[in-house]
């Protein structure tokens, strides 16, 4: 069973995509992180929150078919390397898509969906998934 | 003080089962059960997709078609579902949280059968009209389910849609709402019980026909109204057939609910479904139609509203999401093993 | 720095080992490595063990007291040091025994790499495999170990840098040798065709283009090179160990996910030290966790051009004989890939190669031989260049 609060603490990101962006070279960061690697101490203090764009295009993708059991249900999925329409790369899972219409350059958006479940008694963990535009 | 309708916003998962798959599985002439029932296919959610789920995508977009609301003017969002995923902790905190609403702001889950949704509205007109808050969020969203075999199995579905409710900007008006409520135990489901049970045609007469019935009567006495004053109807419908039949004994014409009955398409989305039929209608309303709404909920209790859609509609930015017709097409049919798989219905091992 | 070199090497069977634990493991490779060094182990300074995930698979944290412990060494009270860096926990294993050696501060050190998978069910070795990407935002978000080095294949296809084929054929040139190779866990030589029909894992990659589960445990021994000679005359040269690090994520390298960074930065830097290129070498054990990894180790280690190693391993030009042999031991898709074992078998198959002892499977005359071990999805990568002395 996971922890609670590592998953709380993740839900900006994980409901809407909360990023950051380093307001000293620009560069977008997904998930958010509070140090820019490329300017470093150069960065700190200077790390704004950014909202990635919810809607963007395959770059590439796999039917998953060994699945983990959370995802036992839905097997086989989806999954894609999305490259947002701001330009962040993020993977996720694609989901109500015809899995033999998947293709690379496919829009995608963001939707809300349950990743995963701590066994029927605990906590429900909600996240980003990619459905077809 | 003005109180009306802001924005809106409808979710229906893509998934459908048709009445003859399920009634090939319990040796039922599902087609002749369909029929009887006025109901052509229903909506099913996909594993990953419940309450939560459901009421955040109609939420958003709710929220893309009014890009000048700040989220954080929302100060009261109630989500109405039988279906909550939780028992306790609420699925208001989770939607609010998803559209960035928090945290200046009360929030709730409401529970009252099938008219939980409209319950959330009532209650947001009555925060908004009093200045307590700038806007509120009333959503109706479900999962429902109905036992394996059961009658409840052919229609119970999945779907909701979310209203922001506010005094500025409003595309409709409500001119008034009001309840018939009773103490009357047609359809309940119990604390830890998987599925509800109802009173099988004690649910019609006394239960459902009585209050919207009476709800309804009680809202054209007190505005002055007949049916030919309205453009459209909207009433519950946990079939096809219990809506027409309501229709016809207010005397209301068949053109006039045709636009806000969706059950014969996606099926008794429960919380959602008055909701999610007036949703449909505010797709293709103009300015001045009128619209009269009466939900109904087991238990039992129906909520009448006098709408009238104002100029707003027409700067309104409805293309900002997609309209019900929209979300509607292009459905993925499953058989009833995948259904029952989706549904959770089959035992696995932990 | 001192010069460095093997003088020793223990490879137990690869496989599906159920009568032998962690410690019985580590235990015979050690001591394999010992006994082939010629020494009676009082001389070992340091031990150093690569090991993934003892922690999650037979729940056993702390494992380098227990391996010095049950070598015999904890009595002798000498340093042992357990490492991980998911995949490649042999390989930087391996680079941290060589740099305590060159460095002075010990002149005989084993380096061991075990790891015992087999105890913990499928469902629950899958999700410590995916828990060496980045576990919040790649695992947790349903993305699979399989399922990413299926995204890289499905850019390389569809970039036109290999075909599913040509990627497929890796695990048919690492079955050939690995008939070859008695530790191996397939002894068998298999056909495209089988790679392509098997089962989908992460399409488009099935069952034969993933390394197998395995239990296993391998160990060489180090001292400096002028030393070498004092134990046996059978030794080679440790002629440079590097290793280079990249993003956790995948999805942290922009648009080429088809070039393992990590990979090209450690191999320059050794072909630097070492001062020659990639045409000078004639054996490579290189990280085919995927058989889309194997392909690209050939390009990031420059013994192909991006586009060509496809189509060389469909040759047969990565076979014994052929251009360059790669993956003479079976690789891991043959031998077996027991997770913190790899990189330091990899370096006991080179070594075995650069001192003649690889029997049938010995590629005559080589003179440099390469091992490069991975990490997580290409995050960490060594490379160890061995040469003949």
């Amino acid at each position: 069973m996971s922890s609670v609060a590592r998953e709380w603490r993740e839900i900006p990101g994980r409901y809407n995509l909360k990023g950051t962006k380093c307001a000293n070279c620009g560069r977008i960061f997904f998930p958010a992180r509070t140090f820019c690697p490329d300017c470093r101490r150069a960065s700190i203090g200077k790390i704004e929150e950014y909202q990635v764009c919810r809607t963007g295009k395959v770059f590439s993708y796999s039917v998953i078919h060994e699945a983990p059991d959370c995802n036992n249900l839905l097997k086989p999925y989806a999954v894609a390397m999305v490259k947002t329409d701001d330009g962040v790369m993020i993977e996720g899972q694609l989901v109500d898509v015809d899995l033999a219409k998947i293709e690379i350059g496919m829009p995608v958006r963001a939707v809300l969906r349950k990743l995963d479940a701590d066994g029927a008694a605990g906590v429900i963990h909600y996240g980003y998934k990619f459905v077809p535009m | 003080m003005e109180v009306g309708i802001v924005s809106y916003g409808a979710y229906v998962p893509r998934y459908r089962i048709k009445p003859e798959e399920i009634g090939r599985i319990w040796g039922v002439d599902g087609k002749a059960m369909g029929k009887g029932l006025y109901i052509n296919q229903k909506s099913v959610p996909s594993p990953d997709e419940d309450v939560v789920t459901i009421a955040t995508e109609a939420a958003r977009y709710m929220m893309a078609r009014v890009p000048s609301v700040d989220p954080k003017d929302i100060g009261a969002i109630y989500v109405g579902s039988e279906s909550h995923p939780y028992a306790v902790k609420p699925t208001a905190t989770i939607v609010a949280e998803a559209i960035e609403a928090t945290p200046a702001m009360t929030a709730a889950d409401m529970e009252f059968a099938c008219k939980a949704g409209t319950a959330g509205i009532q209650a947001c007109m009555g925060l908004v009209g009093s200045g307590m808050v700038r806007y509120g969020v009333a959503i109706g969203s479900d999962t429902s389910q109905g036992a394996p075999g059961d009658a409840l199995e052919y229609s119970a579905s999945a779907g909701g849609a979310a209203y922001l409710i506010g005094t500025e900007n409003i595309i409709a008006k409500i001119n008034r709402t009001l309840s018939f409520t009773t103490d009357t135990p047609d359809f309940w489901r119990r604390e830890g019980q998987p599925y509800p049970l109802h009173g099988g045609r004690f649910t019609g007469e006394p239960a459902y026909f009585r209050h919207i019935t009476s709800a309804a009567k009680m809202m054209m006495e007190a505005m002055g109204t007949t049916p030919e004053d309205y453009m459209y109807a909207v009433f519950h419908q946990p079939n096809g057939k219990f809506p027409t039949r309501v229709a016809a004994q207010l005397g209301f014409q068949p053109e006039q609910i045709e636009t806000g009955l969706l059950t014969p398409e996606i099926g008794n989305t429960y919380s959602g479904a008055v909701p999610l039929g007036l949703a449909n209608v505010l797709d293709h309303a103009e300015a001045g139609d009128r619209i009269f709404v009466t939900s109904y909920g087991s238990g039992a209790g129906s909520d009448a509203f006098d709408i009238t859609v104002t100029d707003a509609i027409k700067d309104y930015k409805r293309d900002n999401a997609p309209v019900l017709e929209k979300i509607m097409q292009d459905p993925i049919y499953l058989d009833y093993g995948t259904y029952a798989k989706y549904k959770g219905k089959i035992v696995m091992s932990e | 720095m001192r010069e460095v070199a093997i003088i020793g090497t223990g490879v137990t069977k690869f496989g599906e080992l159920w009568n032998k634990s962690f410690r019985a493991l580590g235990i015979e490779a050690g001591m394999k490595a010992i006994a082939d060094a010629n020494l009676a182990g009082d001389e070992i300074d340091a031990m150093y063990i690569g090991n993934m995930s003892a922690g999650r698979f037979i729940n056993q944290q702390h494992i380098d007291a227990l391996i010095a412990d049950y070598t015999g060494m904890a009595s002798r009270h000498i340093p042992a040091v357990r490492v991980e860096a998911g995949g490649a926990s042999g390989g930087v294993a391996f680079r941290q025994a060589y740099i305590d050696v060159a460095s002075g501060a010990s002149d005989y050190v084993v380096v061991g790499g075990a790891e015992k998978m087999t105890d913990l069910d499928d469902a629950s070795i899958n999700s410590v495999l995916d828990a060496t990407a980045d576990a919040e935002w790649e695992a947790g978000m349903g993305v699979t170990f399989a399922g990413l080095h299926a995204m890289i294949a499905q850019r390389m296809i569809h970039e036109g840098i290999a075909t599913r084929e040509e990627i497929a054929s890796f695990a048919v040139n690492s079955h050939y040798h690995g008939a070859l190779n008695p530790n191996a866990q397939f002894r068998k030589e298999i056909k495209l065709d089988t790679v392509l029909r098997s089962g989908a894992v992460a399409e488009p990659l099935g069952v034969f283009d993933c390394a197998p589960i395995s239990d296993g445990a391998a160990a060489v021994v180090l001292c400096p090179l002028e030393k070498a000679k004092e134990h046996t005359d059978c030794y080679a040269k440790v002629a440079a160990v590097t290793q280079a690090s990249d993003t956790l994520a995948l999805f942290g390298r922009g648009e080429d996910i088809t070039t393992y960074r990590a990979t090209v930065e450690a191999a320059n830097r050794a072909y630097q030290q070492v001062g020659i290129t990639p045409a000078d070498i004639q054996v490579a054990e290189v990280h085919d966790n995927f058989t889309v990894s194997g392909i690209m180790a050939l390009q990031d280690l420059g013994f192909f051009k991006k586009g060509e190693a496809g189509k060389a391993v469909m040759d047969g030009q990565c076979r014994i004989g052929g251009k360059i042999a790669i993956n003479t031991s079976g690789g891991l898709k043959a031998r077996g890939h027991p997770i913190g074992a790899t990189g330091v078998a990899q370096v006991a198959e080179i070594a075995d190669q650069m001192r003649n002892r690889a029997d049938k499977r010995q590629v005559p005359n080589a003179k440099y031989g390469l091992a490069q071990n991975t990490g997580g999805i290409g995050s960490a990568a060594t490379v160890t260049i061995l040469e003949a002395i």
